[in-house]
Protein backbone atom coordinates (compact mmCIF):
# COMPACT_ATOMS: atom_id res chain seq x y z
CA UNK A 1 0.00 0.00 0.00
CA UNK A 2 2.71 2.66 -1.22
CA UNK A 3 2.38 5.92 -2.18
CA UNK A 4 4.89 5.87 -4.42
CA UNK A 5 3.37 3.67 -7.09
CA UNK A 6 1.53 7.20 -7.61
CA UNK A 7 4.31 9.22 -9.38
CA UNK A 8 2.40 11.98 -10.09
CA UNK A 9 0.61 11.83 -6.76
CA UNK A 10 0.19 16.12 -5.32
CA UNK A 11 1.34 14.18 -1.88
CA UNK A 12 4.19 12.38 -3.45
CA UNK A 13 6.48 11.08 -0.80
CA UNK A 14 9.09 8.51 -2.03
CA UNK A 15 11.40 5.92 -0.38
CA UNK A 16 14.73 6.28 -0.42
CA UNK A 17 17.33 2.91 -1.90
CA UNK A 18 17.43 2.17 2.21
CA UNK A 19 14.08 2.22 3.13
CA UNK A 20 13.62 5.74 4.20
CA UNK A 21 10.95 7.76 3.28
CA UNK A 22 11.91 11.21 1.41
CA UNK A 23 10.11 14.16 0.24
CA UNK A 24 10.43 14.43 -3.47
CA UNK A 25 10.16 17.80 -5.48
CA UNK A 26 7.20 18.40 -7.76
CA UNK A 27 7.50 20.44 -11.02
CA UNK A 28 8.13 23.14 -12.04
CA UNK A 29 10.36 23.88 -9.13
CA UNK A 30 11.97 27.23 -8.44
CA UNK A 31 14.55 25.37 -6.18
CA UNK A 32 15.49 22.57 -8.64
CA UNK A 33 15.78 23.57 -11.62
CA UNK A 34 18.67 25.98 -12.96
CA UNK A 35 16.63 29.43 -13.60
CA UNK A 36 19.51 30.44 -16.08
CA UNK A 37 18.65 27.61 -18.25
CA UNK A 38 16.54 28.98 -21.00
CA UNK A 39 14.23 25.50 -20.86
CA UNK A 40 13.47 26.24 -17.39
CA UNK A 41 13.37 30.10 -17.38
CA UNK A 42 10.83 30.22 -20.52
CA UNK A 43 8.65 27.51 -18.89
CA UNK A 44 8.27 29.18 -15.35
CA UNK A 45 8.04 32.84 -17.02
CA UNK A 46 5.08 31.08 -18.75
CA UNK A 47 3.87 30.65 -15.29
CA UNK A 48 4.70 34.32 -14.29
CA UNK A 49 3.18 35.46 -17.02
CA UNK A 50 0.03 33.48 -16.56
CA UNK A 51 -0.40 35.40 -12.81
CA UNK A 52 0.80 38.49 -14.29
CA UNK A 53 -2.44 38.20 -16.50
CA UNK A 54 -4.99 38.39 -13.53
CA UNK A 55 -3.63 41.83 -12.68
CA UNK A 56 -4.45 43.15 -16.34
CA UNK A 57 -7.79 41.24 -15.65
CA UNK A 58 -8.28 43.28 -12.62
CA UNK A 59 -7.63 46.54 -14.37
CA UNK A 60 -9.68 45.07 -17.47
CA UNK A 61 -12.54 44.73 -14.94
CA UNK A 62 -11.81 48.20 -13.29
CA UNK A 63 -11.75 49.39 -17.06
CA UNK A 64 -15.12 48.29 -17.85
CA UNK A 65 -16.92 48.71 -14.60
CA UNK A 66 -15.81 52.66 -14.66
CA UNK A 67 -16.97 52.71 -18.65
CA UNK A 68 -20.56 51.37 -17.25
CA UNK A 69 -20.31 53.64 -14.21
CA UNK A 70 -19.82 56.87 -15.70
CA UNK A 71 -17.65 59.58 -17.03
CA UNK A 72 -16.11 60.75 -13.46
CA UNK A 73 -15.44 56.94 -12.77
CA UNK A 74 -13.73 56.54 -15.93
CA UNK A 75 -11.81 60.00 -16.02
CA UNK A 76 -10.17 57.73 -12.63
CA UNK A 77 -8.84 55.34 -14.81
CA UNK A 78 -7.90 57.05 -17.73
CA UNK A 79 -6.01 59.50 -15.24
CA UNK A 80 -4.34 56.29 -13.69
CA UNK A 81 -3.70 54.90 -17.41
CA UNK A 82 -1.81 58.29 -18.29
CA UNK A 83 0.42 58.72 -15.44
CA UNK A 84 3.90 56.96 -15.06
CA UNK A 85 3.13 54.22 -13.28
CA UNK A 86 0.06 53.63 -15.38
CA UNK A 87 2.29 53.38 -18.17
CA UNK A 88 4.84 51.11 -16.66
CA UNK A 89 2.37 48.93 -15.88
CA UNK A 90 0.17 48.81 -19.57
CA UNK A 91 4.04 48.25 -21.19
CA UNK A 92 4.34 45.20 -18.47
CA UNK A 93 1.07 44.34 -19.62
CA UNK A 94 1.90 44.27 -23.21
CA UNK A 95 5.08 42.03 -22.62
CA UNK A 96 3.27 40.35 -20.14
CA UNK A 97 0.21 39.32 -22.81
CA UNK A 98 2.22 38.50 -25.69
CA UNK A 99 4.56 36.26 -24.02
CA UNK A 100 2.21 34.30 -22.42
CA UNK A 101 0.38 34.37 -25.56
CA UNK A 102 3.45 33.14 -28.02
CA UNK A 103 4.52 30.56 -24.97
CA UNK A 104 0.74 29.22 -24.68
CA UNK A 105 1.07 28.21 -28.75
CA UNK A 106 4.61 26.38 -28.43
CA UNK A 107 2.58 24.29 -25.69
CA UNK A 108 0.19 23.79 -27.87
CA UNK A 109 2.72 22.69 -30.71
CA UNK A 110 4.21 20.33 -27.80
CA UNK A 111 0.49 18.95 -26.99
CA UNK A 112 0.21 18.01 -30.07
CA UNK A 113 3.23 15.79 -30.02
CA UNK A 114 5.75 18.29 -32.12
CA UNK A 115 9.42 19.76 -31.28
CA UNK A 116 10.10 17.94 -28.15
CA UNK A 117 14.26 17.23 -29.31
CA UNK A 118 15.97 19.90 -27.97
CA UNK A 119 17.62 22.07 -30.83
CA UNK A 120 13.64 22.51 -31.53
CA UNK A 121 12.89 23.58 -28.15
CA UNK A 122 15.58 25.85 -28.15
CA UNK A 123 14.71 27.31 -31.27
CA UNK A 124 10.82 27.90 -30.84
CA UNK A 125 12.31 28.74 -27.18
CA UNK A 126 13.80 31.84 -29.12
CA UNK A 127 11.09 32.27 -31.51
CA UNK A 128 8.70 33.08 -28.78
CA UNK A 129 11.52 35.50 -26.98
CA UNK A 130 11.82 37.47 -30.73
CA UNK A 131 8.12 37.15 -31.06
CA UNK A 132 7.09 38.60 -27.86
CA UNK A 133 9.40 41.75 -28.42
CA UNK A 134 8.39 42.15 -31.95
CA UNK A 135 4.72 42.04 -31.21
CA UNK A 136 5.25 44.62 -27.99
CA UNK A 137 6.61 47.63 -30.21
CA UNK A 138 4.34 46.85 -32.60
CA UNK A 139 1.63 47.08 -30.07
CA UNK A 140 3.31 50.24 -28.35
CA UNK A 141 3.54 51.77 -31.80
CA UNK A 142 -0.56 51.59 -32.49
CA UNK A 143 -0.76 52.42 -28.60
CA UNK A 144 1.51 55.72 -29.20
CA UNK A 145 -0.34 56.68 -32.47
CA UNK A 146 -3.67 56.51 -31.50
CA UNK A 147 -2.67 58.33 -28.44
CA UNK A 148 -1.06 61.24 -30.28
CA UNK B 1 5.75 -9.82 -17.14
CA UNK B 2 2.79 -8.24 -16.10
CA UNK B 3 2.44 -4.59 -16.01
CA UNK B 4 3.22 -2.60 -12.67
CA UNK B 5 0.38 -1.02 -11.70
CA UNK B 6 -0.25 2.74 -12.31
CA UNK B 7 -2.27 4.16 -9.80
CA UNK B 8 -1.91 3.00 -6.14
CA UNK B 9 -4.85 1.62 -4.36
CA UNK B 10 -5.51 5.27 -1.98
CA UNK B 11 -5.69 7.07 -5.84
CA UNK B 12 -7.97 4.63 -7.41
CA UNK B 13 -10.62 4.65 -3.85
CA UNK B 14 -10.06 8.68 -3.88
CA UNK B 15 -11.43 8.40 -7.95
CA UNK B 16 -9.01 10.68 -8.68
CA UNK B 17 -6.93 9.95 -12.27
CA UNK B 18 -7.48 10.39 -15.98
CA UNK B 19 -10.91 8.29 -15.90
CA UNK B 20 -12.83 10.59 -14.27
CA UNK B 21 -12.17 14.33 -14.33
CA UNK B 22 -8.69 14.62 -14.46
CA UNK B 23 -8.49 14.74 -18.05
CA UNK B 24 -11.38 17.29 -18.37
CA UNK B 25 -9.66 20.10 -16.55
CA UNK B 26 -6.37 19.22 -18.68
CA UNK B 27 -8.40 19.31 -21.75
CA UNK B 28 -10.74 22.46 -21.20
CA UNK B 29 -7.49 24.75 -20.56
CA UNK B 30 -6.05 23.58 -23.31
CA UNK B 31 -9.93 24.02 -25.29
CA UNK B 32 -9.75 28.23 -23.86
CA UNK B 33 -6.30 28.62 -24.63
CA UNK B 34 -7.02 27.76 -28.58
CA UNK B 35 -10.16 30.58 -27.86
CA UNK B 36 -8.14 32.69 -26.67
CA UNK B 37 -5.67 33.29 -29.28
CA UNK B 38 -7.74 34.84 -31.35
CA UNK B 39 -9.58 37.25 -28.98
CA UNK B 40 -6.63 38.12 -27.49
CA UNK B 41 -4.99 39.21 -30.25
CA UNK B 42 -8.10 40.88 -31.01
CA UNK B 43 -8.70 42.64 -27.66
CA UNK B 44 -5.11 44.01 -27.47
CA UNK B 45 -5.57 45.78 -30.56
CA UNK B 46 -8.37 47.04 -30.29
CA UNK B 47 -7.23 48.21 -26.73
CA UNK B 48 -4.18 50.03 -27.86
CA UNK B 49 -6.03 51.55 -30.44
CA UNK B 50 -8.28 52.76 -27.96
CA UNK B 51 -5.44 54.81 -26.62
CA UNK B 52 -6.60 58.48 -25.61
CA UNK B 53 -10.16 58.07 -26.76
CA UNK B 54 -12.85 59.86 -24.42
CA UNK B 55 -15.52 58.22 -22.44
CA UNK B 56 -18.34 58.22 -25.01
CA UNK B 57 -15.59 57.35 -27.72
CA UNK B 58 -14.58 54.30 -25.84
CA UNK B 59 -18.93 53.93 -24.73
CA UNK B 60 -19.70 53.76 -28.48
CA UNK B 61 -17.12 51.27 -29.40
CA UNK B 62 -18.45 48.81 -26.56
CA UNK B 63 -21.37 49.27 -26.95
CA UNK B 64 -20.93 48.19 -31.08
CA UNK B 65 -22.56 44.26 -31.16
CA UNK B 66 -19.97 42.80 -32.51
CA UNK B 67 -17.42 44.33 -29.78
CA UNK B 68 -19.59 43.68 -26.92
CA UNK B 69 -19.79 40.19 -27.89
CA UNK B 70 -16.55 39.63 -28.49
CA UNK B 71 -15.71 41.20 -25.25
CA UNK B 72 -18.43 38.81 -23.36
CA UNK B 73 -16.48 35.68 -25.25
CA UNK B 74 -13.12 37.01 -23.84
CA UNK B 75 -14.58 37.71 -20.40
CA UNK B 76 -16.20 34.22 -20.34
CA UNK B 77 -13.08 32.17 -21.71
CA UNK B 78 -10.47 34.46 -19.95
CA UNK B 79 -11.62 33.99 -16.25
CA UNK B 80 -12.46 30.04 -17.12
CA UNK B 81 -8.92 29.72 -18.21
CA UNK B 82 -6.98 32.14 -15.72
CA UNK B 83 -8.99 29.67 -12.61
CA UNK B 84 -8.03 26.74 -14.25
CA UNK B 85 -4.32 28.07 -14.60
CA UNK B 86 -4.17 29.46 -11.18
CA UNK B 87 -5.62 25.80 -9.59
CA UNK B 88 -3.02 24.05 -11.50
CA UNK B 89 -0.53 26.51 -9.97
CA UNK B 90 -2.06 26.05 -6.43
CA UNK B 91 -2.70 22.32 -6.63
CA UNK B 92 2.10 22.17 -7.54
CA UNK B 93 2.96 24.70 -4.76
CA UNK B 94 0.12 24.67 -2.11
CA UNK B 95 0.55 22.00 0.93
CA UNK B 96 -1.35 20.83 3.14
CA UNK B 97 -4.72 19.71 1.08
CA UNK B 98 -6.84 21.67 3.50
CA UNK B 99 -4.95 24.87 2.54
CA UNK B 100 -4.63 23.98 -1.03
CA UNK B 101 -8.56 23.72 -1.14
CA UNK B 102 -9.24 26.72 0.16
CA UNK B 103 -7.07 28.79 -1.76
CA UNK B 104 -8.33 27.00 -4.89
CA UNK B 105 -12.19 27.38 -4.00
CA UNK B 106 -10.79 31.15 -3.04
CA UNK B 107 -9.37 32.05 -6.92
CA UNK B 108 -12.46 30.13 -8.09
CA UNK B 109 -14.80 32.54 -6.48
CA UNK B 110 -12.99 35.37 -7.05
CA UNK B 111 -12.75 34.64 -11.10
CA UNK B 112 -16.64 34.02 -11.16
CA UNK B 113 -17.24 37.26 -8.68
CA UNK B 114 -14.97 39.10 -11.44
CA UNK B 115 -16.34 37.68 -14.70
CA UNK B 116 -19.98 38.22 -13.48
CA UNK B 117 -18.84 42.75 -12.88
CA UNK B 118 -16.85 42.98 -16.06
CA UNK B 119 -19.87 41.00 -18.14
CA UNK B 120 -22.18 42.86 -15.98
CA UNK B 121 -20.58 46.52 -16.82
CA UNK B 122 -20.58 45.35 -20.67
CA UNK B 123 -24.31 44.15 -20.79
CA UNK B 124 -25.38 47.94 -19.42
CA UNK B 125 -22.72 50.01 -21.99
CA UNK B 126 -24.26 47.99 -24.44
CA UNK B 127 -27.95 47.13 -23.93
CA UNK B 128 -28.36 51.00 -21.64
Amino acid sequence: MSLSEDGQHPDYVGTRTDGTPVSRPLSPHLQVYDMLQMTSALSIMSRATGIAWSIGLAFLVWWLAALAAGPLAFADVQWFLGSVFGWVVLVGLIVVTWYHTLAGIRHLVWDAGHGYDIPSVYRSGRMVLVGTAALSVLTLIILIAAWI
Amino acid sequence: MATPPQRSPLGRVRGLGSSRSGTHHWWMQRVTSIALLPLTIWLVFALASLAGAGFSQVQAWAAKPLNAMLLLAFLGIGFHHTAAGWQVILEDYVKPERRRLIFVLLVNGLCALAWLASSFAVLRVALL
